[in-house]
């Protein structure tokens, strides 16, 4: 699981444009990440397994580890770094994640929106890679899955091991109980150092994107002449 | 040493999105000074229209069923090798989201996805690329030799330079699938929201799903696609595919006309990156016009069928 800013941030940079401004800034679960621990809580209870939590990130991280403890995970591991980039991070989880059955990772994280770590993970691991899932059924050694393809969607079958990545409509996320929540703060969190270096990229700055030039407003008894505009003027249509 | 691109088809025909692939390979590979390759899971290409973007030689991978085996990118980053690309560029589609980076393992390659630039310089070879779904941009470096692309839609002009394309066929191996596909239902005669240069939005202030006939009729008639905001996909008035946004698609039209959507910062996010953004709603006070190229203050229930009026004009 990955941690990010909370989906209400205004994203905002420090002054030589290299890192985020963290003032202020919520951190959370990511919201696709909630949803592939909920599904994977689910499977597990259903088929009497266990679910493990890799999250690759620093100590600042913890709360979010144990809300996921809280939400029923049964271990953690923190690889002991900075996420640098997704094969970075892949390959960390890939040393921890060779033992269990299903591999569920977000289709995404709202940070960096990079939607690699499912695939990388798998070609790592040398197993199959389903994405963007929007409906898991687990049976003896089988997953059966709908994913979404472009301009529609797909059903596929395919056995485990495999890694699969979440996308919104799998299920709902688990909300952590008072029972969940105590039980948490005992749960083993265990860190690790990580084993590779920061080797594929590096980010050198961020940018805003540019702010509009104000919006010009148009009369509503005379909406037709938008269409005039976009279709002489601006020419998008 | 050559530039590589992976074309994905629909219908026999190579889609926009890789031809706007096809195109920033052509400008990557000439500041390079190097070959361009194309290539697609096809038995023979279309190597005029190839050659027109400015592929120099086309590699044919062979049915394009093998598109959703889990070989598709081993079978990829083999022929990439045999021509000795240095950059293999896609899409970044479901396909290609899917494809790159198991392409990227396989080619001990660096990866970035949603890039929206050419790099300024092929030695330091930094792109940019959407980040905080649509909130910033980051400038990354990518370090391996071998770099690996997925391009956002929409993110590129198409060019043509015309050069002569020699075709060869894939002759590698091709392990069998562990990934089977049961059933596929894909939506017909409609355009991908991904991949769509206009698209009309709806959200809470059209009151109801009943209502949505008049966005799909506006979209249709700008050969669009349709979106709407969370809570319009939350209460079900419309699929969760169609949700743009922080937590749903993030998309970047030529054209993004919001009906009924108040604009909030997760909204935003998905579809700031829009070239023209058209605002219709009936409080003057809405956020979202100040992320707005043009408004229209009034109730969308009279002002969408004047500008349906004014379409079919």
């Amino acid at each position: 699981m990955s941690v990010v800013p909370d989906t209400t941030t205004k994203i905002q940079f420090n002054s030589d444009k290299t890192e985020l401004q963290k003032d202020g800034v919520q951190f959370i679960i990511n919201p696709y990440d909630e949803l592939a621990i909920t599904k994977g809580l689910e499977i597990a209870e259903a088929n009497n397994g266990t679910v493990t939590v890799i999250h690759v990130g620093p100590a600042e991280n913890d709360p979010s580890i144990r809300k996921a403890l809280s939400m029923g995970v049964n271990e953690a591991i923190r690889v002991n770094s900075i996420a640098y980039d997704a094969q970075f991070v892949a390959h960390e989880i890939a040393q921890h994640a060779t033992e269990y059955d299903l591999i569920l990772t977000g289709r995404e994280s709202i940070d960096f929106n990079g939607g690699a770590v499912c695939g990388l993970l798998a070609a790592e691991l040398g197993i199959p890679s389903v994405n963007v899932v929007t409906e898991i059924q687990y049976a003896d050694g089988n997953c059966t899955m709908t994913r979404d393809i472009d301009g529609g969607r797909e059903t596929v079958s395919c056995p485990t091991p495999c890694v699969a990545s979440a996308q919104k409509d799998l299920c709902e996320p688990r909300i952590p109980n008072m029972r969940g929540i105590m039980a948490a703060r005992t749960k083993p969190l265990n860190v690790v150092a990580a084993s590779g270096a920061a080797e594929y990229s590096n980010i050198s700055s961020f940018e805003s994107p540019a702010p509009k030039s104000g919006v010009k407003m148009i009369d509503a008894d005379n909406a037709e002449e938008l269409i005039n505009i976009l279709k002489n003027d601006l020419k998008v249509i | 040493m050559s530039v590589a691109v992976f074309l994905e088809l629909e219908n026999n025909e190579y889609k926009k999105s890789s031809i706007e692939a096809l195109v920033y390979g052509s400008q990557l590979a000439q500041m390079m000074g190097i070959e361009l390759v194309a290539m697609a899971f096809q038995a023979s290409g279309n190597t005029d229209e190839l050659g027109k973007y400015g592929a120099q030689s086309f590699i044919a991978l062979g049915d394009t069923n093998h598109i959703n085996a889990d070989s598709a990118p081993t079978i990829i980053s083999a022929a990439s090798a045999s021509v000795n690309a240095t950059v293999i560029i896609l899409s970044n589609s479901y396909t290609g989201k899917n494809l790159s980076p198991q392409i990227a393992v396989s080619s001990n390659a660096s990866l970035a996805t949603n890039v929206v630039s050419l790099p300024a310089s092929a030695n330091d070879f930094t792109v940019k690329r959407g980040v905080y779904s649509g909130k910033a941009f980051a400038y990354v470096t990518l370090n391996k030799s071998t770099k690996v692309l997925a391009l956002t839609p929409n993110s590129f002009d198409i060019k043509e330079n015309p050069q002569t394309c020699n075709i060869s066929a894939y002759n590698g191996e091709s392990a069998n699938s562990k990934i089977n596909v049961v059933s596929t239902d894909k939506v017909t005669g409609k355009v991908a929201l991904t991949e769509a240069e206009v698209v009309v939005s709806g959200g809470r202030g059209l009151k109801g799903p009943e209502n949505w006939g008049m966005v799909e009729e506006m979209a249709d008639l700008m050969n669009g696609a349709t979106a709407c905001s969370k809570p319009v996909s939350d209460m079900e008035w419309r699929p969760h595919s169609e949700h743009v946004g922080q937590t749903g698609i993030t998309i970047k039209p030529n054209l993004y006309i919001a009906i009924g959507i108040s604009g909030a910062i997760q909204h935003l996010a998905g579809v700031s990156s829009s070239k023209i953004i058209v605002v219709i709603n009936k409080d003057p006070e809405a956020p979202f016009f100040k992320a707005a190229d043009y408004g229209i203050v009034g109730d969308a229930f009279e002002v969408v069928p004047k500008l349906i009026s004014a379409l079919k004009a």
